[in-house]
């Protein structure tokens, strides 16, 4: 067995080709670092190209129609003009409908994963709230439009109208025509396919608290809710808030779900009960039909806007989550 | 205990059962609507399955047929997605978890990427629809390729910035020391050891897109017949379904349940195999 | 055996400017350091630090923890470099050459310098593959040679005999002992001339601990070898010579025995007999 450690071996490299080596190797070292890096960068310009081609896009609609544009409700492809205040009162309604049903009832379920259901359930109900994020929207379009919109036609909507219907000022949300599709119908569907993401933000934060901090509460007599209201949701309280908004980015963006149940109407109402229309549903129906520039360019700055809004929105969620991250000294 | 501090216990007491209880009825609610929506997909779609949906192309309409060249479109544009979107986005996640962990540009790429990641699909759709249908005139299946591989490339960054920052220091260490270059040592010890999860990754990635309408709308658009020319309108399952279900006929409204019910199928494959994926690699490891 | 006279200027309580080994040796020292600072980020973690290494030997470094002892180690091979903000200033001569000069091909250096980590940290790749990833990156073998050289590897590192059924089996299925044995006969297999061993027990059980120390034992006979170790115990049991070192200052150098059992340093003294740690 010898072992020289001398590394003057036959077949091992003199010094000057381990140069010559060490300078191959650099060589390649930096064309590898120059490839990751403009991949890198693509990312960005994907991002800063998508944002300018929106703006570009919607700049004859944009300067024709100024301001305007925002508070119209017109919408009449045939005189070419086109205002799109009903498309964003339908995409802002319907995502605050789904976010007042979402928030408390993922708050729900992130309390019963993480400090109620035992410790067999916890897994398998997490993987299947899970599933719901899974789902493609155009299923939840599809369900959404040959069974739930039925059941809402059939059996909610008239309850509505004779109880809450009634009531002073508020009636006039609850009023309509049973045709099932409309705002109330388009917010419930998207709270169900916004629960997912904001309970699993929600839970994943709760866990980060430290098991200490929860048992010296419970030491004192703490029940679990006091324990939760009191020492989890303050603790956590930036990244709830960043969950929240992260769903109701989704929620603002959700196309084809709220295509199928929307009803697609350029009127404007204040019943809730009646077609409408969002942002996105407005640009899927008929951007293949647009059959002018400027009702094109019309669609375009719908996008361009709809952008801008999730943009301002994801940002507010993203930086509301690293709070709690450099709070946990991540 | 006094009689007032037994009052207010008792009081907090039952404070806690009406919250946990909700908690487990919110829990319900939420499993009801999976259910309730599992349910009809599969009941509706199993009803709606035959063999013509595999030999037969999308009908006129009114007629009966099937979803072949939809399957075919929608194979074609995700496998073009796949094989533009997984290598930049390795590489570009293999910026961010090696030349740029901690510094202000890499933080940049980072929060575009996320932003990227949850935005709406059609805002990317109407992106590619200037940059490449508008350039060239007309729809294609290049241009629904191209908007799918948008969505999937934030997925498959985000994974690989992730899973590379997982592996430890001094594996990196270890192998540089043995005198490797920089570059083989990422791409023979720390991709060997990412693997599995940026797999999964675009495993994940894979079964977003499958479900992806909006961006196609306005990019590759819908073919009636068979076509295999990247280069003009394809069609695509989640369009085809889209297009059938705000139909009224009722062949079509049945199709539109088997397209989705096959869509969700090859959904919940995907996800279970990514899970059992990194079941795999967490059985192994331990 | 080898004696360093280490004449001493007087050390006052605090901490002051190192000693310099004076060394009568039979060989020339294998690594020289001579004023050698380094700077994180503008924190100086080594002050002038001057030190021979024996060839042949094993040279422990020890020292409370933030001494410097791992980041004095990590010059040796310029494992920091990859990290951007560090900064060594001095001279580092290996065998005659100053491996701080940027002119030292890296690869070379780590060639003739293997480390041994504090967790074993296998490649995920087969036990073959793992010692033979090194050889590859500087020669190209035919089958029969490479696999002479990883069985050599294997032996030199006591694995053989419980890794050659295994060969092609995934390296991370084996015991920690085994897996750090497999990072030295990683090491081992580029026939470095120098092994440094940053705390290699530190994460194992007694009993892999007491083989790794053999190993060390076998292995300076053909390796010159530093070790960095928190256990003054194992300093003890396998060194010739023995640094102590205390917040970025080698404080005292000399042989092991006289270190342990007469120390010239009250400092040092202090800490051998635990009333710091």
């Amino acid at each position: 067995m010898s072992s020289d450690s001398l590394v003057s071996s036959s077949t091992a490299p003199t010094a000057s080709a381990q140069n010559a080596r060490a300078g191959r190797d650099a060589r390649t070292d930096t064309i590898f670092r120059t490839v990751v890096t403009i991949a890198g960068w693509f990312v960005l310009i994907t991002l800063l190209g998508a944002a300018f081609s929106m703006l570009w896009g919607g700049r004859e609609a944009f300067s024709t129609f100024g301001w305007q544009f925002l508070t119209s409700t017109e919408w009449d492809p045939v005189n070419h003009k086109f205002g799109a205040f009903v498309p964003i009162y339908g995409t802002l309604v319907t995502a605050l409908i789904a976010m007042l049903i979402a928030v408390p009832v993922s708050f729900g379920i992130a309390i019963f994963l993480t400090e109620v259901a035992p410790n067999w359930m916890r897994g398998p109900v997490a993987a299947a709230i899970e599933l719901l994020a899974g789902i493609p929207s155009i299923i939840y379009g599809m369900w959404g439009l040959f069974v739930f919109v039925p059941f809402m036609a059939e059996h909610v909507i008239p309850w509505l109208n004779a109880n809450l219907g009634q009531w002073p000022v508020i009636g006039a949300l609850f009023r309509g025509p049973p045709l099932g599709m409309g705002m109330l119908t388009a917010g419930i569907v998207l709270a169900i396919m916004v629960i997912p993401f904001v309970s699993s933000v929600m839970r994943d934060v709760f866990l980060t608290v430290p098991v200490r901090l929860k048992e010296s509460a419970y030491a004192l007599g703490g029940t679990t809710w006091e324990v939760v209201w009191d020492i989890v949701l303050p603790f956590t309280r930036s990244a709830v808030i960043g969950g929240v908004f992260l769903g109701l980015g989704r929620a603002l963006g959700e196309t084809m779900a709220v295509t199928f149940v929307l009803g697609n109407s350029h009127l404007l109402s204040a019943s809730l009960l009646q077609p409408g229309n969002s942002i996105a549903a407005t640009i899927a129906n008929e951007f293949t039909e647009a059959d002018s520039d400027i009702y094109l360019s019309s669609l375009i700055a719908l996008g361009f806007l709809l952008f801008v809004v999730t943009f301002i929105v994801l940002a507010i969620a993203k930086l509301m989550l690293k709070r709690l991250a450099m709070r946990e000294g991540n | 205990m006094s009689a007032l501090s037994e009052k207010l216990y008792a009081r907090r007491r039952f404070k806690n059962a009406v919250a946990l209880s909700l908690s487990f009825a919110a829990t319900v609610f939420g499993l009801f609507w999976l259910v309730w929506i599992l349910w009809t997909a599969f009941s509706n779609g199993v009803a709606a399955l035959k063999p013509s949906l595999f030999t037969q192309m999308t009908p006129p309409p009114g007629s009966d047929g099937g979803l072949l060249n939809a399957f075919f479109g929608s194979l074609m544009m995700s496998l073009l997605a796949v094989v533009i979107g997984t290598p930049i986005g390795i590489a570009a996640g293999t910026y961010l978890a090696e030349y740029a962990r901690k510094s202000a540009i890499g933080e940049t790429i980072r929060f575009v990427n996320d932003i990227l990641l949850s935005a709406p699909s059609i805002v990317l759709g109407l992106f590619v629809y200037t940059l490449v249908v508008r350039q060239m005139g007309h729809f294609s299946g290049l241009a629904g390729g191209i908007a799918l591989a948008l969505i999937i490339l934030p997925v498959v960054v985000r994974t690989t910035d992730e899973m590379l920052q997982l592996v430890p220091s001094q594996m990196r260490e270890a192998a540089l020391s043995l005198g490797v270059p920089q570059w083989k040592v990422t791409v023979q010890v720390l991709y060997r050891s990412a693997m599995s999860g940026i797999l999964t990754g675009v495993l994940l990635g894979l079964a977003r897109i499958s479900g992806e309408t909006a961006p196609l709308l306005f990019t590759a658009l819908n073919n009636q017949y068979w076509s295999s020319d990247m280069l003009q309108p394809m069609a695509s399952v989640p369009v085809v379904i889209f297009q059938y279900a705000m139909s009224p006929y009722d062949s079509w409204h049945s199709l539109a349940w088997a397209g989705a019910f096959m869509v969700t199928v090859f959904v919940l494959l995907l996800s279970l195999v990514s899970r059992a994926i990194i079941l795999r690699k967490k059985v192994h490891n331990d | 055996m080898t004696n360093i006279q280490t004449p001493l200027h007087s050390v006052p309580m605090t901490v002051a400017p190192v000693s310099v080994p004076e060394t009568v040796v039979a060989s020339a020292p294998k690594i020289i350091a001579r004023n050698l600072n380094f700077y994180y980020n503008g924190y100086q973690a080594l002050k002038n630090i001057n030190l021979d290494i024996a060839e042949r030997k094993v040279t422990a470094i020890i020292g409370p923890s933030g001494c410097g002892k791992s980041t004095l180690l990590r010059v040796f091979n310029r494992i920091y470099s990859i990290y951007p903000k560090l900064e060594a200033k001095g001279e580092v001569m290996l065998d005659g050459e100053n491996i701080l000069d940027p002119s030292f091909a890296l690869n070379r250096l780590r060639s003739k310098v293997g480390m041994v980590f504090q967790k074993p940290v296998p490649f995920p790749m087969s036990i073959y593959d793992n010692i033979a990833y090194g050889i590859k990156h500087y020669e190209k073998l035919p089958r029969a040679e490479m696999d002479n050289r990883v069985e050599q590897a294997l032996r030199q590192a006591a694995l053989w005999d419980e890794a050659k059924d295994k060969l092609k089996q995934n390296a991370l299925g084996l015991s920690g002992g085994q897996q750090q044995r497999l990072c030295i006969a990683r090491a081992i297999a580029l026939k470095p001339e120098v092994i440094l061993f940053d705390e290699p027990t530190s994460a194992l059980d007694p009993i892999a601990t007491s083989k790794i120390e053999q190993l060390v034992e076998e292995l300076k006979s053909q390796f010159t070898i530093v070790i960095v170790t928190h256990n003054m115990q194992q300093a003890s049991r396998v060194s010739d010579h023995t640094a102590f070192m205390y917040l970025g200052d080698l404080v005292e150098f000399g042989d092991t025995t006289m270190i342990f059992e007469n120390p010239k340093q009250k400092m040092t003294e202090d800490y051998i007999t635990g009333r710091y740690g």
